[in-house]
């Protein structure tokens, strides 16, 4: 092979492995990819039973129920609730009145089962998706926590 | 106390002394003399001292809790035990910096004092953009996080540390990963300096590798630590959640091995200069915007503490000045930099190519996971996230052939090799591989599944790292004793590669079988309860409530045995910090070989009981193990001769030599 072959080799070689790499990350992100919505945007999406989403809110007062580890409470944006039941230990910040974001998906009855909780790291923590998105569309006003 | 004002101006005078570097560094470079070098070189040092100074004022102020000090009072207290009141000095969005800052300057000095032998106008170049990058940092923390703010009125008692960061961990955590981070600023400045004087060879690379090994050496320390830290501090058990800020840290490493291995291409065969060039530009630039998204707060996570929006736009313009200065000059000079040595196809340059590509893949896959939701957002409001199911699934689909070539590199010959010769050789090593996964999963048989083929992966690794040596030293082929002084006899840059690419085996098994054979249970225990897990017996003792020195703990004794064997006493507890009001989970975690039992203490139930959780964690040590074992192999490469002497006058014969000397 000449100089130039064993180049243009190389370089072929390299450019169609790159090129898979590129469809491939664009199909893993459509597909694995999480929309985070809240309470009153989940009726708006027509979100479908199973389809993985994050909910973000604040946890309702007076609404956590908890036998062991297993967790019922509403999720609110002060306009509608979402039920959402995690079975598992709540994270230490978790508590009543506070955001909180779900990783998860809907089931069948439009319960809110939850995989993951995440809740504050420490008091200067505002979930930052869920702080915009309350500000923008200007749910709960009286929140202190959500701004 | 004075010092706080003595540490402030230190700070000041380190910035115009910086400033002065750059200045002084442009002259001596425009008006082609080799005076003032020397006050380049006295200059980086002094800015290193006055850093210094500055920081270990910070220290102090911290140390004596000295509340006066706007910072003291908000991130620590005076009941804090003496190791959390210095660590405290960064843990918090200035200090942090500041520590930045000051590694940043050590960089500077450590080049300066070492950098004797460098041709004086490549080391006048480098030490000025050092200082620039200087000037850019210590105006930043001067002008927009300023540590020495003062309050008039002191308080008495001050706010404390965020609890989760009142660990052994910051004292070595953040040390570290700086030190990896910001020790690519050097090969970030090599590069800038290479463009702009237009000269760039093998000798170059000789330069740049000790310093791209020694922050690589540190950084993956770093990340390794972190993982530690967040899998034992943050109680759920993970090692490794993806976060953007894990992957801010793990961008620049995966650059920095990408430019570890393309360095080495060019220092032997004097190839890929472009290619390494721009990799030395990316690294750094990675650590740049890993350092943006963290101090920026543009994302939230427990690193990002709270920082206002204005800091964020500062260190954008920062990130954009150096970076887009960094690719202008690069478009500018790189097409004038000549092609060096060509090689075939199937050659050991081929094959760190390859290990090239799957490293810039990979990192590119990790770059668009962490920044596409960041984009997205900013330009059509529309709020995802990216987690672990993208991260597992393009990374570990980006690896698994980049770990099937890793034996191949080190077997290949330079220029040209025969690819069915290296097959040949490396026969035993499939076998033996083989071998051993068969009899490994056996022994850890659970059903059918795939996780065979990643033990296969991990020991193809691990047995091919070894295969390199024992081929080097003609094991089984002549005498032992003639073996065994062959062995001894091989360059300590053969040991590292072996080393470091063992070490890349043990934790790719490690994060194998932890995966696939992790259990956990979530229980409610009542005192004297038992459960079992995996052959595990867990037993609740009881619990009691103790006090600490700034918090109140709910302590829970756990008595956990392996089958028949004795009991061993797990202790996790559920802290309150007083000054805070904030609770955490300190998890008991129990070692058995390489396997881990881990405890979560959760609520309290209504009957007296506690929800615990524990999870058994089957060889996840070896995780952390394999990147020592890296950094170990690389720190072993450092202390090679042939690494550190860099006469630039003899470099290109003693390349040439060392390349026909060198068993391949």
């Amino acid at each position: 092979m000449t100089r130039k072959q064993k180049r243009l080799t190389i370089i072929a070689g390299l450019s169609s492995v790159v090129l898979a790499a590129v469809v491939f990350i664009a199909l893993a992100m459509s597909s694995t990819a999480a929309f985070f919505v809240v309470p009153s945007e989940v009726q708006e999406r027509q979100l479908a039973a199973g389809q993985a989403f994050r909910l973000g809110g604040i946890v309702k007062s007076d609404s956590w129920k908890q036998t062991d580890t297993v967790h019922d409470f509403l999720v609110t944006d002060c306009i509608v609730d979402v039920a959402a039941h995690f079975e598992g230990i709540m994270p230490d910040l978790f508590r009543e009145g506070q955001e909180v974001i779900l990783e998860g998906a809907l089931n069948a009855q439009g319960t809110f089962e939850a995989t993951n909780v995440l809740a504050k790291h420490d008091e200067n923590y505002v979930p930052k998706d869920m702080a915009d998105k309350f500000e923008e569309k200007g749910l709960c006003p009286g929140h202190t926590d959500a701004t | 106390m004075y010092t706080i004002e003595l540490g402030h101006f230190a700070l000041i005078l380190a910035f115009a002394i910086s400033i002065g570097q750059v200045g002084v560094g442009i002259a001596i470079w425009r008006a082609a003399t080799n005076s003032g070098v020397a006050f380049m070189r006295n200059a980086s040092v002094v800015q290193f001292v006055l850093v210094a100074a500055s920081f270990a004022a910070l220290m102090f102020a911290f140390a004596t809790s000295d509340f006066s000090l706007l910072l003291a009072y908000e991130h620590s207290h005076s009941e804090q035990p003496m190791l959390y009141k210095l660590t405290s000095t960064w843990g918090n969005h200035e200090g942090s910096l500041l520590l930045w800052v000051l590694i940043l300057t050590l960089f500077g000095a450590a080049v300066a004092l070492f950098g004797g032998r460098l041709p004086r106008k490549l080391h006048v170049l480098v030490l000025a953009n050092q200082g620039l990058l200087g000037a850019a940092f210590v105006g930043f923390t001067i002008f927009t996080s300023n540590p020495f703010a003062r309050i008039a009125a002191p308080p008495i008692e001050g706010r404390d540390l965020n609890p989760i960061l009142q660990d052994i961990g910051l004292a070595i955590h953040p040390p570290l990963l700086y030190i990896g981070y910001v020790g690519f600023s050097v090969c970030f400045s090599f590069a800038m300096a290479a463009l702009i004087s237009g000269k760039i060879d093998a000798a170059w690379a000789r330069w740049v590798r000790p310093w791209t090994m020694a922050s690589w050496i540190f950084l993956t320390l770093g990340i390794a630590m972190g993982s530690y830290w967040a899998y034992y501090e943050l109680g759920w058990g993970g090692w490794w959640f993806w976060d953007p800020v894990e992957n801010a840290s793990f961008m620049p490493w995966l650059a920095g091995t990408a430019l570890l291995h393309s360095a080495l291409v060019m220092e032997k065969r004097n190839a890929l200069k472009i290619w390494t060039v721009l990799l030395a530009i990316m690294t750094f630039s990675l650590s740049l915007l890993g350092t943006f998204m963290v101090r920026s707060g543009i994302l939230t996570s427990v690193h990002s503490f709270a920082s206002d929006p204005a800091r964020g736009l500062v260190i954008l313009g920062i990130l954009t000045f150096f970076i887009c200065g960094a690719f202008i000059l690069f478009a500018l000079r790189g097409p004038s930099l000549r092609a060096g040595g060509v090689f075939a196809p199937i050659s050991r340059e081929a094959a760190l190519v390859l290990n090239n590509l799957f490293l810039a893949t990979a990192t590119a896959a990790v770059l668009v996971g962490t920044l596409y939701p960041l984009i997205l957002d900013a330009a059509s409001g529309i709020k995802i996230s990216v987690g672990a199911p993208f991260f597992n699934l393009t990374f570990g689909a980006l690896m698994v052939p980049l770990l099937l070539v890793v034996p191949f590199g080190p077997f290949l010959s330079w220029k040209r090799a025969e690819l069915m010769s290296v097959v040949r050789r490396l026969f035993g090593a499939v076998l033996v591989a083989v071998i051993v996964s068969i009899i490994f999963t056996a022994y850890t048989w659970q059903g059918a599944s795939l996780l065979p083929l990643g033990f296969l992966l991990a020991f193809w690794v691990m047995v091919g790292a070894l295969a390199d040596l024992a081929e080097r030293a003609k094991l089984f082929r002549v005498a032992l004793s003639t073996s065994l002084r062959r062995l001894a006899g091989l360059p300590k840059t053969v040991w590292s590669t072996a080393g470091a690419h063992f070490g890349l085996g043990v934790t790719v098994l490690g994060v194998v079988v932890v995966s696939g054979f992790e259990t956990e249970l979530i229980t409610t225990m009542r005192p004297g309860e038992q459960a079992q897990l995996s052959g595990y017996t867990i037993e609740f003792e009881g619990e009691r409530l103790l006090q600490g020195p700034n918090y109140i703990t709910e302590h829970g004794d756990f008595l956990v045995s392996k089958g028949t064997g004795t009991p061993r006493v797990v202790a996790s507890e559920k802290r309150n910090y007083t000054a805070r009001r904030m609770p955490t989970t300190e998890a008991g975690i129990k070692t058995f070989g390489f396997s881990q039992i881990y405890v979560s203490l959760g609520e309290k139930t209504e009957d007296g009981g506690r929800v615990v959780r524990v999870w058994y964690k089957p060889m996840i040590t070896l995780i952390w193990i394999g990147a020592l074992i890296m950094s170990l192999a690389g720190a072993y490469s450092l202390s090679d001769r042939r690494f550190r002497v860099a006469a630039p006058n003899r470099s290109k014969k003693s390349a040439q030599k060392q390349m026909v000397g060198e068993p391949t």
